[in-house]
């Protein structure tokens, strides 16, 4: 049983339309990339998609109501909508540091969210535009 | 239901509406301005050519023309009392062809008999000395010297303003669902909020005049809403014309004109469109097309690529007449009309305000002096337009001049939050920016949208989702992004 | 009116504005001042929460704000001075800024030399002309961007987004993990102007739909909008009225392109370059007004931040030695857009930066292509060339000449030009 995946490599910005043909856990067969990194990238793509997730958590207190944050390394793809469903259900108490963790295994990833930027406690002025 | 009682209920509170509040603040009255929107100024007042008309155009005898002359000669000290933007650039109708040159001679011969004053002939020379962007095809124009801008929205704006700090009552959102009459005379005008019992009407409402004349059974007149579109450009295009550029006129408009506004944008239009649908202010994409063609004829160099926004406004024409409709309606002495304003409806209002004001009296309002009346109302104090050191001075009086809200326009926190304070009740996003000109410019609100709410959420004490372009359904945020409910406001979650 | 004076006075505190003030200071620049009008330095970075910033730079992916940290922290390490909720409102050919500021008042700034790193605005509703009512709902990208990722408000449920920029895919992604449901992205020419990793991780990932070759002809809806009608564009770009479609929605988002803001340049009288809505520079990226130099947005719109930091950190070591009187003198050579370029930046290239560094040409090309040749010339002859496997107008082309390279007089001009493989042009 054989599956064709048409994908655009993203690993440089020629973007090659590849098709790629699959049995099982092995490719098959792979047209249309140029080069080798675009094997990579459709075999990485088909078997194991992952990418890194950013959202906003709720903040408590902040000089913004949220917090961007990121997973620290790429997480694998099927698992963004429990990621973005465990970050809507957060609130952080500002202040927080840069890069401070917010949830040490997100969504049973095994990977950190972490703030992407600090973000200091609400002044007085910041409220006033 | 509320029971309200005054001497004069104004419906309608626009350019006309406003101006007879005002004149009617002058006396001892308890008067009403009512209208159906969350503001005043919001109908053909927010989109119009915004000019001072000399008053060649009309038919000699007609309303428009008595009292388009009689309104260009009050506005300058109007706009002095109110403290509103008014220049007088005079204003030109130039002739492209040779052919067209004998209508110059009519419209001049016209507005002698109308008794405009000034006005001449100026050949191609003069004219390109003056207008050195017009079209060098040009063979010869009308110059008509009394001519002016004034920002229409600020005016009626003003007059309503000063209207209510001389007394008189606003209600807005207060659509006008019946009049009630006891043996033809008027006895009281029914809105959702109040019913106000009164001793006379007066019916300023625009495009609905007719609608609100059958309620009191008046069927001799309709209006027709005629549409005009308009390109805004930006503002470091207003060089480009020194007074407003018309074509020579058609049958049934003035023609696709290219102006300055009294703000300094350069502003092309209007065509002139009859419909039927009294609320249809779209754009189309053959109404401007045909702007635009127009227009480059008169300015072939017209700036296309820096059109900062486009608009559509409706001017109500009564038909059959196509004159103002002034005077009482048939047969209900207290009820009086002020109806079919068009153009150049904007420059005779005052004097509008003024024949109405004669109506009544002739109706039997007695109309005694107040000793108070205080002509003089002061503007929101701008930034924008003051040299450095008076701007230092301003922002030690309050700091919040010196944070600018939005870049484009220059306008200040100071601004912002003292819109929200004037007489007139400002609710929306629209009024703040007619207000201020907040969002009015290049980057029309791009940068200055979300400051601009949460300074009115934190002045009205609103959650953010809750602030309104221009109330209704009109709310800019629809809800809270997931992750945040926050201690800001109580807005739902998504 | 408060008096101030510097050595550097960047306008700015963006991505550009952060990297040119702290290249100045170590390019030897005592006092060193930022003027932003925001509340924090950062610029646009802190909306940007997406990652994929600084890939070319650092070998490193990072979200908008870790960018604007990391550029942050190093300007204020360096002892820049930084003036928040400030705004510049003049600048003067004498080198006298003008500023306001809630606490301190108006500030008259005089400064040794000037950066400006302004940034850009987004293209809006009026200047794409979309005709049709004027109902709440219509955002530029960058706006909605702004009230998700820094106000937390949803600006609509039902979202149409017009143009294929880089922000409207980033929202796309953004607005539907938002629980927001994105319709489509109608986009007006016959390719996209994202990068393509944004198509394929924005759109594609969430499975929404890009409809090349469409415009939005009409908003419908009184309050709120209703609906949109999109439709069909032919070759030249005109409307295919019986392909008129109307889509259901209360949100149209424009992602219709960006325009350097250059009100404060204008006033100053520098000299404008039509094609990028920019000053005109010179390799060091001065403007036309000596002691005025510019970076980032502000000179052309660029679609990788890498690439401002660049040019920011010769913005900033040019204002340095300007301001300490070190700048070099010499002569200049213009550079020119040549077949299939829009348009090349830096304008005008100092003869002795040829000789003595490397020096970096930006171009943006008329349309995508494949198998091109990027060719220099000077008095006719080709130079300098380079292939370039595949161009797209969305991507920026950078030219890398090393030192001594080209030998060049300052009469006549650097041509840059497009070669298809195998032809001569």
């Amino acid at each position: 049983m054989t599956e064709t995946h048409e994908l655009i490599c993203i690993a440089c910005p020629v973007g090659c339309r590849v098709k790629a043909i699959t049995q099982g856990d092995k490719i098959v067969s792979i047209e249309g990339n140029q080069c080798k990194r675009g094997e990579v990238y459709v075999k990485d793509e088909i078997f194991r998609p992952t990418r890194v997730v950013t959202g906003t958590v709720r903040v408590r207190g902040g000089a913004l109501p949220v917090l961007p944050v990121k997973t620290e390394e790429p997480v694998p793809k099927p698992s963004i909508p429990a990621i973005l469903k465990e970050w809507s259900q957060l609130v952080v108490t500002a202040p927080i540091q840069f890069h401070q963790v917010i949830v040490a295994d997100v969504a049973g990833t095994g990977v950190a969210a972490i703030a992407s930027r600090p973000l200091s406690k609400q002044k007085a002025d910041n409220k006033t535009a | 239901m509320k029971r309200l009682k005054g001497d004069v209920v104004i419906i309608g509170a626009g350019a006309i509406g406003t101006a007879v509040a005002r004149e009617l603040a002058r006396y001892r009255l308890k008067v009403f301005l009512i209208d159906k929107y969350p503001d005043v100024a919001c109908g053909s007042a927010k989109a119009c050519t915004a000019i001072i008309h000399a008053g060649y155009d009309a038919t000699p005898g007609s309303w428009k023309a008595k009292l388009n002359i009689r309104g260009n000669m009050m506005y300058p000290q109007i706009c002095r009392e109110l403290e509103v933007d008014y220049q007088c650039t005079g204003s030109l109708v130039v002739a492209l062809t040779e052919d067209q040159v004998p209508h110059l001679y009519e419209l001049l011969n016209r507005g002698r008999t109308n008794g405009v004053p000034g006005l001449e002939i100026i050949d191609r020379k003069e004219l390109l000395a003056r207008e050195p962007y017009l079209n060098p095809k040009a063979v010869a124009a009308l110059w008509a010297p009394t001519a002016g801008l004034v920002n229409p929205w600020a005016l009626a704006i003003a007059q309503a303003e000063n209207a209510v700090e001389n007394g008189v009552q606003v209600l807005l959102e207060a659509p006008v669902t019946g009049i009630e009459l006891d043996q033809s005379q008027v006895i009281a005008v029914e809105t959702p909020q109040a019913v106000i019992e009164t001793r006379y009407v007066v019916n300023a409402a625009g495009r609905y005049a007719d609608a609100v004349a059958a309620l009191v059974g008046q069927n001799n007149f309709h209006i027709v809403p005629r549409k005009g579109e308009y390109y805004v450009f930006d503002k470091r295009f207003g060089y480009m014309a020194n007074s407003p550029l018309f074509p020579v006129p058609t049958a049934i408009s003035k023609g696709i004109l290219v102006t300055p506004s009294v703000d300094g944008n350069l502003l092309i239009g209007p065509n002139a469109r009859d419909q039927e649908d009294k609320e249809d202010l779209d754009t189309t994409a053959e109404g401007l097309s045909e702007v635009l063609s127009q227009a480059l004829n008169l300015m072939p160099d017209l700036p296309v690529k820096d059109a900062i926004t486009n608009f559509a406004g409706l001017r109500a024409v009564a038909r059959p007449s196509n004159d103002f409709v002034l005077g009482p309606a048939p047969g209900v002495p207290n009820f009086i009309n002020a109806a079919g304003i068009q153009s150049p409806g904007l420059t005779a209002a005052p004097a509008i305000a003024q024949v109405v004001s004669d109506f009544l009296q002739v109706a039997g309002l007695e109309l005694v002096g107040k000793a108070k009346f205080n002509p003089f109302r002061h503007d929101i104090v701008t930034f924008r337009d003051k040299d450095p050191e008076e701007q230092a001075r301003l922002i030690q009086s309050d700091p919040r001049y010196g944070q600018i809200v939005c870049r484009c326009e220059t306008v200040t926190e100071a601004e912002i939050v003292q819109a929200l304070e004037r007489p007139i009740p400002c609710l929306t996003i629209d009024g703040v920016k007619r207000r201020t000109h907040a969002g009015m410019g290049r980057c029309q609100a791009g940068f200055c949208t979300p400051r601009v709410v949460e300074i009115m959420a934190r002045e009205l004490g609103l959650s953010w989702d809750k602030v309104t372009k221009r109330g209704g359904d009109s709310r800019l945020l629809l809800a809270h992004t997931k992750g945040s409910v926050t201690e800001r406001g109580a807005g739902e979650n998504a | 009116m408060r008096k101030l004076d510097c050595d550097v006075a960047v306008i700015g505190a963006g991505p550009a504005g952060l990297a040119a003030a702290a290249r100045a200071k170590t390019a030897g620049a005592k006092k060193v001042l930022i003027i932003e009008r925001d509340r924090e330095p950062g610029g646009i970075l802190q909306q940007c929460i997406h990652n994929g910033f600084g890939l070319h730079l650092f070998k490193e992916e990072f979200t908008g704000p870790e960018y604007a940290y990391k550029f942050i922290e190093e300007s204020t390490t360096a002892g820049v001075k930084l003036l928040l909720n400030s705004m510049a409102l003049r600048i003067q050919s004498d080198g006298h800024i003008y500023a306001i500021n809630k606490m301190l008042g108006m500030l008259n700034i005089t400064a040794g030399a000037i950066v400006l790193a302004m940034g850009c605005r987004e293209r809006n509703r009026g200047a794409v002309t979309i005709p049709g009512s004027r109902p709440s709902g219509i955002f530029t990208a960058g706006t909605a961007q702004r009230f998700v990722n820094m106000e937390g408000y949803l600006p609509g449920r039902k979202i149409v987004i017009l143009g294929s920029g880089d922000v409207g895919l980033i929202m796309a992604r953004r607005l539907t993990w938002e629980g927001a449901k994105v319709i489509g992205v109608y986009e007006l020419m016959p390719f996209s102007n994202g990068l393509t990793r944004n198509m394929v991780q924005c759109l594609q990932d969430n499975n929404i739909p890009l409809h090349l070759s469409h415009t939005v002809t009409k908003i419908h809806g009184q309050e709120r909008v209703e609906a949109v009608t999109v439709c069909k564009v032919d070759e030249q770009l005109n409307p295919v009225r019986e392909t008129e479609q109307i889509v259901e929605c209360d949100t149209l988002l424009l992602s219709v392109g960006l325009i350097p803001e250059n009100e404060l340049t204008r006033d100053a009288k520098i000299e404008i370059d039509p094609v990028t809505g920019g000053p005109t520079v010179t390799d060091e990226m001065e403007t036309s007004l000596p002691g005025v130099f510019a970076c980032g947005n502000v000179v052309h719109v660029h679609d990788l931040v890498d690439n401002v930091t660049r040019e920011s950190w010769l913005a900033g070591e040019g204002a340095a030695l300007y301001a300490q009187g070190r700048q070099v003198d010499g002569g200049f050579i213009a550079t020119k857009a040549g077949a299939g370029v829009r348009y090349v930046v830096p304008h005008k290239i100092r003869l002795a930066s040829l000789k003595r560094k490397n020096t970096t040409l930006y171009l943006r090309v008329l349309e995508p292509d494949v198998g091109v040749k990027v060719e220099l010339l000077l008095a006719g002859k080709v130079v300098f060339s380079r292939r370039e496997q595949v161009v797209r107008p969305a991507e920026m082309v950078s030219i890398s000449i090393p030192p001594e390279r080209i030998v060049a007089s300052a009469t006549g001009g650097l041509e840059v030009r497009l070669v298809k493989e195998g032809e001569r042009a």
